[in-house]
């Protein structure tokens, strides 16, 4: 029998190692949207204390843009807050936010707590536009383009690195687009 | 005793866990209907529940499986067929919430994947008792001239 065969479990064996080891250094909760390169669902939220606008496909329009599905009792958006607040200080980009799932005055005092980042927000009570964009919790945060057709979406609070790493740089790109 | 112990309490556990899962559906989501109710809870057994991931939609204490779970039940009502509330949770959550993925490109190694292995296992052992079955029958029975005369001088020693 060729010795070379003799090698085979040791190299099936490496084989394993090195799939299982790859395997392990993936988040299973970063599922990757659907939706991406699809334009945004229907949208058309109310907006608290505002009748005279609502939060709708038409927002989204001519700009690239950012959709932020936050809660009052959605801890990790705790964390994102500040990083949201310094990018509309900074005039980055613009932030539109879902609320998911929140009661409208437990949102609005949190807004009035923390400080409100967003430019328009969509109050989604019942979470059925938040299915519709296939979120699976919170914070996500969409990346849409000009046209309005999601692009990308961000899993989990977004963090000066994320934002330096991967969102600044697609923004910028995105932005290019005619 | 600690092992024992440790035993004892994942036993537990797990017991616990399953009396949990039962208590996922909540009384005001069940269909009057029980037919349709019955299509609601097989479409919602093969659903994954996205939040966590190892549990169906069905099984899932999650608010967002229950949410899941009542469109699966007003789909139904408006009359829809199953492929089509299928449907309509695959466009936002992708192949992955299909607890039963269908059979496609990228899945069938999933389905193909465990009897190509046992074929592969059922080969290679068929081959390795061949061999040694003839590695255990040396020359079919006959000795060699030196083996015959090997014996001839050791009966001869014994007949002294």
């Amino acid at each position: 029998m060729n010795r070379a065969v003799l090698f085979l479990p040791l190299a099936i064996f490496m084989g394993l190692v090195g799939y299982f080891a790859i395997g392990l250094t993936r988040n299973p909760s970063e599922i990757r949207s659907v939706l991406v390169d699809k334009p945004l669902p229907a949208i058309d939220l109310p907006v608290p204390d505002r009748t005279d606008i609502r939060l709708d496909n038409a927002t989204f329009q001519g700009k690239v843009s950012l959709l932020n599905v936050f809660a009052s009792w959605c801890i990790a958006c705790r964390v994102e807050h500040p990083v949201l607040l310094r990018l509309a200080s900074e005039k980055a980009i613009p932030i539109y936010g879902l609320a998911w799932k929140d009661k409208p005055e437990e949102m609005k005092a949190w807004i009035a707590e923390l400080g409100d980042p967003y430019s328009l927000i969509g109050d989604d009570a019942k979470g059925r536009t938040a299915i519709d964009l296939g979120v699976t919790g919170a914070p996500e945060t969409f990346v849409i383009d000009r046209k309005g057709k999601i692009r990308y979406k961000f899993v989990g609070p977004i963090d000066d690195y994320a934002w330096e790493s991967t969102l600044k740089p697609l923004i910028k790109l995105l932005e290019a687009e005619p | 005793m600690m092992r024992v112990l440790q035993g004892l309490s994942s036993l537990v556990a797990c017991a616990l866990s399953v009396t949990l899962a039962f208590a996922a559906m909540e009384p005001d989501e069940i269909l009057s209907d029980p037919a349709k109710e019955k299509r609601a809870r097989g479409i919602t057994k093969e659903l994954r529940c996205v939040v966590c991931q190892n549990q169906s939609v069905d099984d899932s204490d999650a608010p967002l499986a229950k949410d899941i779970r009542l469109i699966v039940r007003e789909r139904i009502m408006a009359g829809e067929t199953d492929d089509q509330v299928r449907a309509f949770v695959v466009a936002r959550y992708g192949q992955y919430v299909l607890l039963r993925p269908p059979l496609g490109v990228d899945t069938a190694l999933i389905w193909i994947g465990p009897f190509a292995l046992l074929a592969i296992a059922l080969g290679v052992a068929t081959l390795y008792l061949r061999r040694a079955r003839v590695a255990g029958d040396p020359a079919n029975g006959k000795l060699s001239l030196e083996e015959e005369q090997r014996v001839e001088a050791l009966l001869k020693d014994d007949g002294r």
